[in-house]
């Protein structure tokens, strides 16, 4: 189980945080020393540990690093049992939303209608930012698959559709093998793990829209039809895939099921915080020193995080701006809100944000903040699916208004404009693209307005200098 | 007898995610290049046991008992209260894209939209409430920003959902200052006018045409503000139920294309009436102005159209304005037809008619009214004549048209729904008798258009099929013999032919015998006519088919609007005089020695009986154009001239009835069983209006010119 893979990169980071910013190590050292702190996981605890393919991919090295060991004790304890150690476990999805995991997973367990049922996992990675999934997919592939057979059994599913997107090109490859590994080795397919439990696993690649990773309208793509979110009620749980009861669930949570099940629901609970709990994937892009994807534990403080993992800010802790810490959905926190903010779900709530996919998108004093989110919001714009009015057209309206921000071109009330528009857009639409649409902007507005009015006021004088 | 191509497309699919997907009917179809005989089948409904489990929810404190699974927007509507709506359409799957529905509930941290969302028990909906009125005025404002400003201009100003309801719910100023979307137009023929910037996306149109149309043809392509409601490719929308998408459009993103920019709608005078175009009967509403009938809406009627209307009766009143005879004509000494005053054609009818002597014939045409039936029926026995014929035939063999159950849909056709199986045989319902409802397997999912029901199946293409069926030898009987509700639908491919009258003398037979096995009240037989006049005329003692004229040679010949060919001068001895009545100068008219112009079904208060039987009146919408007159008045003026007293009982036509035995009655294996209209183009132009409408001629030229295009599929 244990791993040298992490202890490279970890001392790297280091010898950066050493030499780019003394006052940060002093700073994260007195806080292990006073209080109780989450963080700094060791490599025994670290679920992912072939995270930066440093080892064979392959079920030869993955049976070295433990995976598919004693799965068919697993799948004989049966389904209560599973559920209940990942209910102990107080796994909540990794996808964004942060659903408790076992909740959901039990949802599909009501009396059968005689409809198969089906687990689909999400890997249409794409929110900017993350890029945790791929590396499962690619570097450990197994965890995946053998996730899919636990998380299946525990919903009684008959098969698993793992939705990939299109541009994981080599993901789908791998993963493809480790299917096939898997089928050869008897572990899933007929008598999946001689456990007496029949399961199919197939791949499905997407053709590369961002509103595929939603669940509904990832369903609908499976389905052969255009990727467009499907009105709930009814929710996939009843009326899924193929019109069949149909869990979805991030790649991550899945691939967590077997550790979580081998090395119990307590052990799992015992990182981070009450209802924050385990470890996770976390994505640190942007200005910082040493940009990387880390497992660690939950209720992190951001500053340690990106401190010892990513080598610190470009140009020092001073020099930062500005973190999106969940994905370009959240909204962004300013540095000194990043001072005290901690990395889980309820920590990021209380700052305004949120946790997301904890793909921290982090922004130095280098960057023009209104031109960042003017670019996120032409990607949400482009994904948009069309279907319902206010994405459609509020998110296209924001762009146009962020676009003109950029520059000044627009007038004082406008900033008041796209607020109201965005809140317009929040909690009106079908799915919760709408949302992830209208948070950065309100992010924005809320710790940066002065930046926009600087920015029109500049361009006004400008304007009135040239005239005369 | 039903055409692959079009009874494959107009299938439908189940709607719901839930119901399973059933691919392999329809593989099995496309197999058969013409099918003959054609069954749907569907699984039994079964009707929920009556209990009171309805919930109750309060609609802004109003409190309402609905059932489970009421849409929020239906217990709203239930209560009185009216939300606001745009994609949302109730014969029509819900999409719950265009948000104007949102409304809040207490204890919900969104508003929720209406139209899709059920109740809960103890829901308080608040459409009123500040949440509410906020997420309209959002929704109406995000729909405002890339609408254009050219509602002077646009065609569906004064009827406009987005206008009335901008009105109602909006703001009155804008915030948007960037320049508005454009959108190339699309081109779906010469029905429908797209104005595609105006289109807010609500996919109605695309919800209609696969799920009531049959047709897959129109869909979404594009992201974001980027999408658009086009064909895919460049293709025109081949159904003829196409016209029903404007109605649908809440915007003027679909319009109607012959009537573009000829009116307001708050100059348009309107009068209710009935489509003449087939047997139906649909419901419908003349817009006129000024004497000129500009358009055709559907009218509700839940029994027969719902709310739909086909293009022909839509679409063809243009041919109302055009070969219209506008005065009386007789023949003079060099045998051209001479326009002439009423009173010297009058006379000149009713000195041929008194100098006759008895020898006197009539034969009535598809769009005949009851009224000018019964008078010319009149008129011809109290002159002796004895032969009074429709020009569509129907067998007289057995008790031929003496039983009213033997002409008519019995079943109607609101109680199709009701079927669990129909064969459909010699008839193609697609172009015969287009909005024919049935209900889909799948509770609340309402489908239209002829072939509606799932998993048909073809059976054959030769009466040999029939023969089979009746006798139960087909592999087909059993499944036949176990439902519970079955219909069987005939038409005039099979009425029409030779060999008719034994066919269709078996197939009585085949419905007698299932008919000991279905519940008592439930028939089994239906007949599915083609024009409007025929069960009236039957009704009224007409005989159909001219095969007794065409014998008797009759010295006078009164064509009652009979244009379609039945009976040719060439039938005719050369002193026979033909008299035409009628409204347009067609077939009838040119073979005449006398023409009286009639009304047209606008232009006269009248009653049809449609397919079911059921009377329906029209409503003069407008005046006849010059000196035509209503059909009854005329015939009225000629037994005026003839100095007829009417009120004295008429002569008993005795009825030939033929009590042949039909079991030992043989058939010619190999007779085919194809309905005359089995193409799309086939099916503008089957009478004299429709004949005369450009707009018809248009149908039909592009639907040919379609036919070439790469994009079509065969």
């Amino acid at each position: 189980m244990t791993t040298l893979s992490r202890i490279l990169p970890s001392a790297r980071g280091l010898l950066h945080k050493v030499s780019v910013n003394n006052v940060a190590v002093t700073a994260v050292a007195v806080r292990h020393n006073t209080t109780k702190t989450y963080g700094n996981l060791s490599d025994e605890d670290r679920i992912f540990t072939n995270l930066y393919g440093r080892h064979e991919w392959r079920l030869k090295g993955a049976l070295a690093r433990g995976d598919w060991y004693k799965t068919k004790e697993i799948l004989l304890k049966g389904v209560d049992w599973i559920l209940n150690e990942v209910k102990t476990s107080g796994l909540r999805g990794r996808g964004g939303a942060g659903f408790p995991t076992g909740m959901k997973w039990s949802f599909m367990n009501k009396p059968s209608d005689g409809r198969p049922k089906y687990l689909v996992v999400n890997a249409d990675e794409g929110e900017p930012g993350t890029c945790k999934d791929r590396e499962i997919m690619r570097h450990d592939p197994h965890k995946l698959v053998e996730g899919c057979l636990v998380a299946g059994r525990a919903m009684g599913a008959r098969a698993a559709y793992i939705y990939i997107r299109g541009e994981f090109y080599n993901e789908a490859s791998n993963m493809q093998v480790a299917i096939n590994e898997a089928y050869k080795a008897g572990l899933i397919g007929k008598n999946a793990c001689g456990s007496g439990y029949d399961f199919d696993v197939f791949m499905h690649r997407g053709a590369g829209a961002y509103i595929c990773g939603e669940e509904t309208a990832l369903i609908e793509s499976l389905e052969g039809k255009q990727g467009k979110p499907r009105l709930k009620p009814p929710f996939p749980a009843d009326v899924g895939v193929f019109g069949c009861p149909t869990t979805v669930a991030n790649v991550e949570t899945v691939a967590v099921a077997p550790t979580i099940c081998r090395r119990g629901g307590a052990w799992f609970a015992s990182f981070g915080r009450t209802r924050n709990s385990g470890t996770k994937l976390f994505n640190i892009s942007g200005h910082v020193n040493n940009p990387c994807t880390v497992e660690e534990e939950m209720s992190v403080p951001l500053r340690e995080l990106i401190e010892r993992h990513a080598g610190g800010i470009v140009g020092g802790w001073d020099n930062l701006l500005a973190v999106i810490p969940g994905g370009s959905s959240t909204p962004l926190i300013p540095k000194n809100v990043c001072e005290e903010a901690i990395m889980d779900f309820d920590g990021l709530v209380a700052v305004q944000s949120g946790l997301g996919t904890a793909a921290l998108i982090v922004m130095n004093k280098q960057t023009d903040v209104i031109k960042a989110i003017a670019r996120l919001m032409e990607f949400y714009k482009h994904e948009s699916c069309g279907q319902c009015t206010p994405c459609r057209e509020g998110v296209g309206w924001m762009y146009k208004i962020l676009t003109r921000f950029v520059k000044g071109d627009a007038q004082p009330d406008e900033i008041d404009a796209l607020w109201e528009v965005s809140k317009q857009v929040e909690g009106h639409t079908i799915c919760a693209l709408g949302d992830g649409a209208a948070w950065p902007a309100q992010g924005l507005i809320r710790h940066f307005r002065p930046v926009i009015e600087q920015r029109i006021a500049d361009r006004d004088a400008a304007k009135a200098a040239a005239a005369n | 007898m039903l055409q692959a191509g079009s009874a494959v497309r107009g299938l439908c699919k189940a709607i719901r995610p839930s119901a399973p997907i059933v691919k392999a009917a329809d593989k099995a179809m496309a197999a058969h290049a013409l099918p003959a005989t054609l069954v749907l089948s569907r699984s039994q409904s079964n009707k929920p046991v009556v209990a009171d489990n309805r919930v109750e929810v309060f609609v802004d404190d109003i409190p309402v008992m609905v059932e489970p699974g009421t849409t929020v927007l239906q217990a709203a509507a239930m209560a009185g209260v009216e939300i606001p709506r745009f994609c949302y359409h109730e014969r029509l799957s819900v999409a719950g894209n265009c948000r104007m529905c949102l409304v809040e509930v207490e204890k919900a941290a969104k508003p929720v939209a209406a139209c899709a969302m059920p109740v809960m028990k103890g829901w308080r909906i608040k459409t009123n409430s500040e949440m509410t009125r906020k997420a309209r005025e959002g929704v109406m404002e995000f729909l405002l920003i890339n609408h254009p400003l050219d509602c002077p201009i646009c065609d569906q100003g004064g009827e406009c959902d987005l206008q009335d309801q901008s009105m109602a719910f909006g703001s009155d100023r804008t915030r948007f200052l960037d320049p508005k979307r454009a959108v190339e137009d699309k081109n779906l023929g010469p029905l429908v006018k797209t104005i595609m910037t105006r289109c807010i996306h609500c996919t109605r149109c695309v919800r209609f045409a696969s799920e009531v149309a049959g047709v897959e043809d129109l869909g979404t392509t594009g992201r974001g503000n980027s999408m658009e409601i086009g064909t895919y490719v460049e293709k025109m929308l081949l159904s003829e139920l196409s016209g029903n998408v404007i109605d649908l459009c809440p915007v003027g993103a679909l319009t109607s294309k012959p009537y573009s920019f000829s009116a307001r709608p708050w100059e348009l005078r309107r009068t209710d009436s009935i489509d003449v175009f087939d047997a139906l009967g649909s419901n419908i509403t003349v817009n006129h102005r000024t004497g000129e009938v500009l358009r055709i809406l559907p009218k509700t009627n839940e029994d027969i159209n719902e709310e739909w209307l086909a293009d022909k009766a839509r679409f063809a009143c243009d041919g109302l304005k055009r070969q219209r005879l506008v005065a009386p004509m007789v023949k003079d000494s060099k045998g051209d037809l001479r326009p002439c005053e009423w009173e010297d054609a009058l006379i000149v009818a009713a000195t041929a008619l008194q100098e006759a002597n008895g020898s006197v014939a009539a034969v009535a045409g598809g769009q005949a009214d009851a009224e000018a039936l019964t008078a010319l029926r009149d008129l011809v026995y109290r002159l002796g004549g004895q032969h009074v014929c429709t020009e569509e035939v129907f067998p007289d063999n057995g008790s031929g048209t003496d039983l009213r159950s033997n002409y008519l849909l019995n079943s109607s056709i609101a109680g199709m729904e009701e079927a669990d199986l129909v064969v459909f045989i010699g008839t193609n319902p697609r172009y015969v008798v287009l909005v024919l409802p049935c209900m889909s397997p799948t509770p609340g999912a309402w489908c239209w258009c002829c072939l509606v029901c799932h998993q048909p199946q073809h059976l054959g293409d030769s009466s040999a099929t029939v023969e089979q069926l009746c006798a139960g030898t087909h592999a087909f009987s059993s499944k036949l013999a176990a439902a519970k509700r079955p219909m069987i639908i005939v038409g005039q491919a099979l009425l029409g032919q030779s060999q008719g009258g034994v066919l269709y003398a078996k197939i009585c037979q085949l419905a007698n015998k299932l008919r000991g096995s279905v519940e008592p009240s439930w028939r089994v037989l239906n007949v599915l006519h083609r024009v409007a006049s025929q069960v009236a005329a039957l009704d009224l003692g007409y005989k159909a088919g001219v095969a007794a004229v065409r014998q008797q040679k009759p010295k006078v010949l009164f064509l009652l609007g009979a244009d379609e060919g039945a009976i040719t001068r060439s039938d005719l001895p050369a002193d026979t005089t033909v008299i035409y009545q009628g409204s347009h100068g067609d077939a009838g008219a040119a073979m005449a020695d006398i023409v009286l112009p009639g009304a047209t079904y606008t232009e006269k208060t009248a009653t049809y009986v449609n397919t079911e039987g059921r009377a329906q009146t029209t409503l003069a919408a407008i005046t006849p154009p010059g000196y035509a007159r209503e059909d009854w008045k005329i015939i009225r003026a000629i037994s005026e001239v003839l100095l007829c007293v009417f009120n004295v009982v008429a002569h008993e036509e005795p009825m030939n009835v033929m009590l042949q035995s039909v079991g030992a009655a043989r058939v010619d294996g190999s007779a085919v069983l194809r309905p005359a209209l089995l193409q799309l183009e086939d099916y503008y132009m089957t009478d004299v209006v429709s004949r005369a409408s450009p707009t018809m001629a248009k149908c039909i030229a592009a639907v040919k010119k379609e036919k070439s295009n790469r994009y079509h599929s065969k």
